[in-house]
């Protein structure tokens, strides 16, 4: 009883400190100082500090401190630092977590200061500043990159399994018999003999080299592991996106799709999801026991810098539908609505937006920034690394993307669809169990 | 534990002696007492008591920390009866504490009669203890990479011997029984340590007398350590019974209730309800039906064991 006391003390001099905000004297106080500021990708520190560096050069009496904590605890820390009163003023945002921030009153709305000091919501990649409108129609983060889903494949490997490179940019898939795409796993399979997938006499318990390596079942959103295939057949995650609240799992066509996916692990050419417990799945391609991992762009640092393997990436197969797909995920910087540095925390959400911080990630070529001009900068950057990334941006460019479900209980929804998806991805469960969970994830929204 | 036991031989004649002088002298004694007291039950207060309060209240309540609490009676309740995943998480927990238990007393109390009998060096009997003086999570991380079905040595060593590869963590039927046999490791010594204070505390000349009798070492196992053991083996046996329904850190750095749900052992759930889909009501309503059961299975062990007399009287 005590705490909630306080917390309505909290919030009432919080209240209080936001609404004397107009007057002179406080608002000098919330521009300037320090200001912190979270991010989990630990990839992604050194931009982030050049981005801070500059910033305190432009404006000497803000100094920017900046804190990475794994994706792991970086959520439960920052729900700590809400109740506790110590969350940072600015941090990296997620898609599948802000929704529930903005429904409890966490994040600032930035609505007045975009209108006022003109950001331009246009010059981001298409869809994504939009993404951070919450279903109050209140804005509350600025877009800072986005990803989409590529297969990364071994060179080497397909060199000798006689697959050209092109066949890789044209493959097509269907939920009946897998398309090319099945066609050339199969054929990149290579058990302990030596035979491949697609001979007679190949040995599935047996496998040394898989077509396709597995990353997990994928649980609610699939987003690397198989939203790229049952995406292309007219399905979709949610009623509507974003703020569906309706999931669709018990769709026939979803549940084919995802028949067919668990089938492969069954005809040996894809691992066994219980072997995939342990190891990542970039590694266990590293150490040579898969050609081809369907993944996001975000890891293409990783892939490429393995010593001793040849990488490339392909875009994601044609569906039925004459269609790629993938699904388009965009971080953004929000503010706490508990910061004592409203001014100073704004001005650095919009410098992190700009074009001259997004610039300074782009040249480090681990990320694609949101801006349209930085994404290109970044694709140049990664190209002068040796890398071709044209099979993540070609998804932007024919606009074949599909947000990442964005909804309310986000969290709840994780926790029935893991085991549920898990279930049938390891083949002890069919896909038509999903109708089930489907009805325990739609009963959340009622 | 030699002075627990001592102190429990002497209590009966204790409790039942009449206060021998006035209240005068013993209130003295009270300040002095609460002054000693004082430091423990500080910590007892904000720590246990308080928080313990504090989670039956929210037990009743819809909250999800960022918001107030908000009365439902008792809606969680009777929402956990109906819950498929409550009693899928109290069936694999009870699998894991079965394990777990068997095998860690088992092969403590061999342990405690080999540090007894046989190892008397120190270096030996501390190196026992070693895996306990390993963090829960650094032992569980150790065994997760050795384990590992890809990468791992063991699989290596298994493949070697020409038997085909097993997924410890990642197959349903696995899972738990690893993570019971990797717990048993870690603690075992320390579980020996106890038992092996205990075996101390037995007076040499009953065994005098069992030899002068004839006595195989069988019959004196059996009829001598084991029945005058019983108070340390009970205390043990409470201790170590509470410890596993409360595995987590094992679980939450391996393979946080997967597959499926073999490994969503109650502890887990509890976490992922209140910590990962902010459902702390529900959270603690679980957490305080595991405190019943918990209370529930010391009672009865300390009831029909008789762990609080000894037949050393």
């Amino acid at each position: 009883m005590k705490k909630t006391l306080g917390a309505v003390a909290v919030a009432t001099a919080v209240a209080l400190s936001l609404s004397a905000c107009g007057g002179s004297s406080s608002s000098a106080e919330s521009a300037k100082g320090e200001i912190s500021y979270w991010l989990w990708d630990a990839n992604q520190l050194p931009a982030y500090q050049q981005c801070a560096d500059d910033f305190t050069k432009a404006n000497p009496d803000i100094t920017v401190k900046i804190t990475q904590r794994g994706w792991d605890d970086y959520w439960s820390t920052l729900t700590n630092g809400f109740v506790g009163g110590t969350a940072p003023d600015v941090f990296t945002n997620h898609l599948g977590r802000y929704g529930e921030l903005a429904e409890n009153n966490q994040l600032l709305a930035i609505d007045d200061a975009v209108e006022k000091d003109n950001v331009d919501l246009s010059a981001y990649n298409e869809g994504l500043a939009e993404l951070w409108v919450g279903q109050d129609g209140k804005r509350y983060g600025l877009p800072k990159d986005w990803d989409t889903i590529g297969l990364f494949y071994n060179k080497a490997m397909l060199a000798s399994a006689g697959v050209t490179e092109d066949q890789m940019k044209d493959l097509t898939w269907n939920p009946e018999d897998g398309g090319s795409y099945e066609k050339v796993i199969a054929h990149l399979t290579v058990d302990k003999n030596g035979k491949r997938g697609d001979e007679a006499g190949f040995d599935k318990n047996n496998v040394a080299v898989y077509g396709l390596g597995l990353n997990g079942g994928g649980d609610s959103s699939g987003q690397t592991e198989w939203s790229y295939l049952t995406n292309t057949t007219g399905w979709s995650h949610t009623d509507k996106n974003p703020w569906g609240t309706q999931y669709n799992y018990d769709d026939p066509k979803f549940q084919e799709s995802m028949e067919w996916f668990a089938g492969l692990a069954n005809k040996g050419y894809m691992p066994k999801l219980e072997t995939t417990v342990g190891a990542s799945m970039a590694d266990t391609f590293a150490a040579g026991k898969s050609a081809i991992n369907a993944h996001g762009s975000w890891m293409t640092g990783q892939y490429t810098g393995y010593q001793g393997i040849e990488v490339g990436i392909a875009p994601t197969p044609v569906g039925p539908e004459g269609e790629r797909a993938s699904m388009f995920n965009g971080l953004a910087d929000s503010i706490w609505a508990g910061t004592k540095k409203k001014d100073a925390s704004i001005k650095w959400v919009e410098y992190l937006a700009s074009a001259d911080c997004q610039d300074v990630v782009a040249s480090k070529a681990v990320v694609f920034p949101a801006l349209k001009s930085s994404s290109d900068k970044a694709a140049e950057a990664f190209k002068a690394k040796g890398v071709d990334v044209t099979a993540f941006t070609e998804h932007v460019k024919n606009k074949t993307t599909f947000l990442y479900p964005i909804t309310d209980n986000t969290a709840k929804v994780k926790g029935i669809m893991e085991p549920a998806m898990d279930a049938v991805v390891s083949g002890k469960a069919p896909a038509s169990s999903l109708t089930q969970a489907n009805e325990q994830v739609n009963a959340l929204f009622k | 534990m030699t002075t627990l036991a001592k102190h429990t031989r002497s209590a009966p004649p204790q409790s039942e002696a009449p206060a021998p002088r006035g209240g005068h002298r013993r209130l003295g004694d009270l300040k002095i007492a609460l002054l000693f007291i004082a430091p423990a039950m500080i910590g007892f207060v904000f720590f246990y008591v308080v928080p313990t309060i504090r989670g039956v209240y929210l037990s009743f309540t819809e909250y999800n920390i960022l918001g107030d609490p908000e009365w439902i009676g008792m809606d969680n309740y009777t929402a956990i009866a109906k819950d498929p995943l409550f009693w899928n998480s109290l069936a694999v927990t009870g699998q894991y504490v079965f394990l777990n238990i068997v095998l860690q007393t088992a092969l403590a109390l061999g342990l405690a009669l080999l540090m007894h009998q046989v190892a008397k060096s120190t270096l030996i009997r501390g190196a026992l203890l070693l895996p306990y003086l390993m963090s829960n999570v650094i032992a569980a991380l150790l065994w997760f990479w050795m384990l590992d079905y890809q990468i791992g040595v063991v699989n290596q060593f298994i493949e070697w011997a020409g038997l085909s590869r097993v997924a410890f963590f990642g197959s349903e039927e696995w899972a738990i029984p690893t993570q019971a046999v990797i717990n048993t490791w870690r603690h075992m010594g320390y579980t020996a340590l106890l038992i092996f204070a205990g075996l101390q505390a037995i007076p040499g000349h009953v065994y005098e007398v069992a030899k002068l009798d004839g006595a195989s070492p069988f019959q004196t196992f059996r009829k001598i350590t084991i029945p005058l053991l019983r108070p340390v083996l009970v205390l043990v046996l409470v201790v170590t019974v509470i410890g596993s329904f409360q595995v987590f850190d094992t679980v939450a750095v391996t393979t946080q209730g997967g597959p499926v749900n073999a490994t969503r052992v109650i502890q887990y759930y509890i976490y992922q309800r209140a910590f990962t889909e902010s459902d702390f009501g529900y959270g603690s309503a679980i957490a305080v039906i595991l405190f019943l059961i918990l209370a529930l299975v010391a009672f009865i062990q300390m009831k029909f064991l008789k762990g609080n007399e000894s037949d050393l009287d």
